[in-house]
């Protein structure tokens, strides 16, 4: 195996890493929305919005590997970041309720879960799109 | 390459399994525990005051949480009535209150007060009938109901007077906190015998009830 494709199969696995951490997000909200019956507030949805597709996105990029990949994926899970980050200032009383776009329906300060005294549902979300984020900028810096 | 994509596929299935495996484990403890709770206090599906259709005896005890301004539950009535009709006399039906819906109290308060004058299930009935007048998702405005009850027959002076009643606020709120412990979070919801039905379908209550009787 060349030195090329030693390298190209490096970031085929860590791309393969960000699949399995996005596809346990969809899951695992999908568990708490369908299985659970928690409704998702407004900001669960925008979140939604993007952690979903990179499912689909990742996969098409894994079989075979193309680095096109971190092209379509970078402004989702950017955005989807963002989202989750101003989510948790919500959720912890940073920013107030009032001040968000979600008043009606489902208040996105609504706890529904707390694990082990800190683990949210907008926290799994954020360390998700995190860890995301952090594997895609690593096969970003190992190819060229 | 092949070994690669293998993996994904591999992946795939075992995530999917593995949702669905954990989500029917899920709701079948949840099933049991609100059954537990059923056998530990009979209250939480039917009140003394709770209104029921049917032989007092019958095999089969269906208790539904509804609200008058839901739509499926509105579909689900002429259902749930040929069911009972298919098997006379063999179940009970207890209609159980979870307004849900903006203004649903005060159709719920209506509801009562048409109770006390005998027209509970034509005021009902006809308050599905109408439901696309009074129960728009957008603006829902029970006042529009005002029109109809004449021509049930109700006496509307009597029926005001009635629905100020603060017991009825009580019995609201007495609703509603059952509804939370049973887990009836969506409207209709149904128990057959104290078993939450699981998976929300007409094929699925009609199964579940002919399996109690």
């Amino acid at each position: 195996m060349s030195n090329d494709e030693i390298n190209k199969n490096k970031s085929w696995v860590l791309l393969f890493l960000a699949w399995v951490v996005s596809a346990i997000a969809m899951l695992g909200s999908l568990f708490f929305s369908e299985i659970m019956d928690f409704i998702p507030c407004t900001l669960c949805w925008y979140q939604r919005i993007l952690m979903y597709p990179l499912v689909f996105i990742f996969v098409v990029g894994m079989m075979p590997y193309d680095r096109k990949v971190l092209k379509f994926a970078t402004p989702l899970v950017l955005l989807g970041w963002l989202f989750a980050l101003y989510h948790n200032l919500i959720h912890y009383g940073i920013i107030p309720e009032s001040a968000s776009p979600c008043v009606q329906g489902v208040p996105c300060s609504t706890k529904y879960i707390e694990w082990l005294g800190f683990i949210s549902i907008p926290m799994l979300s954020f360390i998700a799109f995190s860890i995301i984020a952090i594997l895609l900028y690593t096969i970003k810096r190992r190819d060229v | 390459m092949k070994s690669q994509q293998k993996l994904v596929i591999f992946s795939a299935i075992g995530l999917i399994l593995f949702f669905l495996v954990t989500g029917s484990m899920y709701k079948n403890q949840q099933s049991n525990e609100i059954s537990n709770k059923v056998k530990e206090n009979a209250l939480l599906l039917e009140r003394p005051y709770s209104y029921s259709i049917g032989n007092k005896d019958a095999k089969v005890h269906l208790v539904e949480f509804f609200d008058p301004a839901c739509e499926t539950c509105a579909q689900f009535k002429p259902l749930v009535e040929k069911i009972m009709e298919d098997n006379k006399d063999k179940i009970r039906l207890t209609l159980r209150y979870a307004p849900y819906h903006s203004g649903s109290d005060y159709v719920v308060k209506m509801l009562e007060a048409a109770r006390k004058q005998g027209k509970f299930e034509e005021t009902l009935d006809m308050m599905f009938a109408t439901q696309k007048y009074w129960a728009s998702h957008h603006q829902p405005n029970p006042q529009v109901l005002w029109q109809f009850l004449p021509k049930i027959g109700l006496d509307i002076d009597k029926l005001v007077v009635d629905m100020k009643d603060p017991e009825l606020d009580k019995l609201i709120a007495q609703e509603l906190a059952d509804a939370k412990v049973l887990g009836a979070n969506k409207t209709p919801s149904y128990f057959v015998n104290g078993k939450p039905l699981q998976k929300f379908g007409y094929k699925q209550l009609k199964e579940l009830i002919y399996s109690e009787l």
